[in-house]
């Protein structure tokens, strides 16, 4: 669906490039997970994919038309949920009928139907509701208006808690087989069972692409276990319920995925975690 | 849903799912909840809750009418009951043969207080587990 090919972009010409040759391909049917450091690239990447920003090499097209072209065709595919952003001093109403004209399989009911998930109760001015009341309007608008690619800058920020088990319930029914969300956040926690596949940005690279299928086959979690049962760990950390760990995985045995603890193993040591996925399992 | 942090989460959703049938929320014969209704449910993504389904299928708890949905078995207790059969004598006894036997307790005090246990069971129904 959306095809990144050697992105390269730099915003300071004398600095390192913080893309330096990333190549992604989304597919429908799966939320992405998009993870990184603090200033890593993880908005700008999000801006590039929905026309926002301009590589400087490189190219990324969606359905093969390069979305830099901002074709109606092109936008019309895409909705981008940015981390902070202003809603105008209009009724929800107001902002459907205004909004909903550009996005042709737009759903009314739908979206009446997060709100309610949300228990938002509608608002004669968007503009004076709270970020975490803003965010929620804006997600469940994103969602009614299907696009096949809907891109998330750190949507459960500013979210209350129970807004984010709100938050998981409608990513889950509002997704099917022909829609793909990337999500970019560091609240691996509020999503950790939403994520298909996990993409994280480190050093102008991805540093890890795989689905989490493909991740548990090559490594093995464990939690709350003594340390003998980390002999030959990868990475390990000692918790008040015993030790966590990541282990090689040579039997291939299922366990659940932590991406916390994969997150901080792929920054500690990312050549480790290169050769291990360069290598398909057997 | 609270997850355990030791089995992957498609298995667990299984395992909550067979215990619903064996509470009787869905009976046999009827339509369990459509795999995304199944996820927003348990806030978990479709396609873990599809490997769930997947997995029961296999197991002949539930069976896919195409286009319609998900339908519990006519069988799907026994088979459930019978899957946790296997999975116990698989992978718990073992860990329990073991505990047995570096503890050096004889067969024959499991025996006596495990006939013990079954008199008490029988004795008085309101422990009594279906």
């Amino acid at each position: 669906m959306l095809q990144i090919d050697n992105l390269v972009f730099s915003y300071h010409k004398k600095k390192n490039p913080i893309f330096d040759g990333i190549n992604l391909s989304i597919q429908p049917g799966a939320v992405y997970g998009l993870l990184g450091k603090n200033g890593i690239g993880k908005s700008t990447l999000l801006y590039m994919m929905s026309g926002l920003m301009f590589p400087h090499k490189g190219s990324i097209r969606l359905d093969g038309v390069e979305v830099k072209r901002r074709l109606p065709e092109t936008l019309e595919k895409i909705f981008l949920v940015p981390e902070e952003f202003d809603l105008p001093a209009i009724s929800v109403d107001a902002y459907v009928r205004r909004n909903s004209v550009f996005y042709p399989h737009f759903n009314r009911d739908q979206f009446n139907r997060y709100l309610t998930d949300f228990e938002l109760e509608g608002t004669s001015n968007l503009a004076k509701t709270s970020m975490g009341q803003k965010k929620k309007y804006l997600v469940s608008f994103a969602l009614a208006t299907n696009t096949p690619l809907l891109l998330m800058d750190e949507p459960t920020n500013g979210m209350d808690i129970p807004s984010k088990s709100q938050f998981r319930k409608v990513i889950a029914s509002g997704m099917n087989e022909q829609k793909s969300i990337v999500i970019s956040t560091h609240q691996v926690r509020d999503l950790e069972n939403m994520i298909d596949r996990i993409d994280i940005l480190e050093g102008g690279r991805l540093l890890l692409d795989a689905d989490t299928g493909t991740i548990t086959s090559h490594l093995r979690f464990v939690k709350g276990v003594g340390e003998a049962d980390t002999e030959g760990a990868l990475y390990k950390v000692s918790t008040i319920a015993g030790y966590s760990a990541i282990l090689p995985n040579p039997t291939g045995e299922e366990s659940p995925l932590d991406i916390e603890m994969l997150f901080n193993y792929a920054i500690e040591a990312p050549d480790n975690l290169q050769r291990i996925f360069a290598n398909p399992v057997k | 849903m609270q997850f355990k942090e030791n089995q992957t989460i498609y298995l667990q959703i299984a395992e909550r799912i067979s215990d619903e049938i064996l509470l009787g929320r869905y009976d046999t014969g009827s339509r369990i909840p459509s795999v995304r209704e199944y996820a927003a449910l348990v806030e978990v993504n479709a396609n873990t809750v599809m490997r769930s389904y997947e997995f029961l299928q296999t197991q002949g708890i539930i069976f896919n009418k195409r286009g319609i949905g998900f339908f519990v078995s006519p069988d799907a207790k026994h088979k459930i009951k019978e899957y946790r059969r296997n999975e116990f004598l698989k992978n718990e006894l073992p860990r329990f043969f073991m505990q047995l036997y570096t503890l050096h307790i004889p067969m024959e005090e499991i025996d006596s207080m495990y006939r013990q246990f079954i008199e008490n069971l029988t004795s008085n129904p309101s422990n009594q587990q279906s």
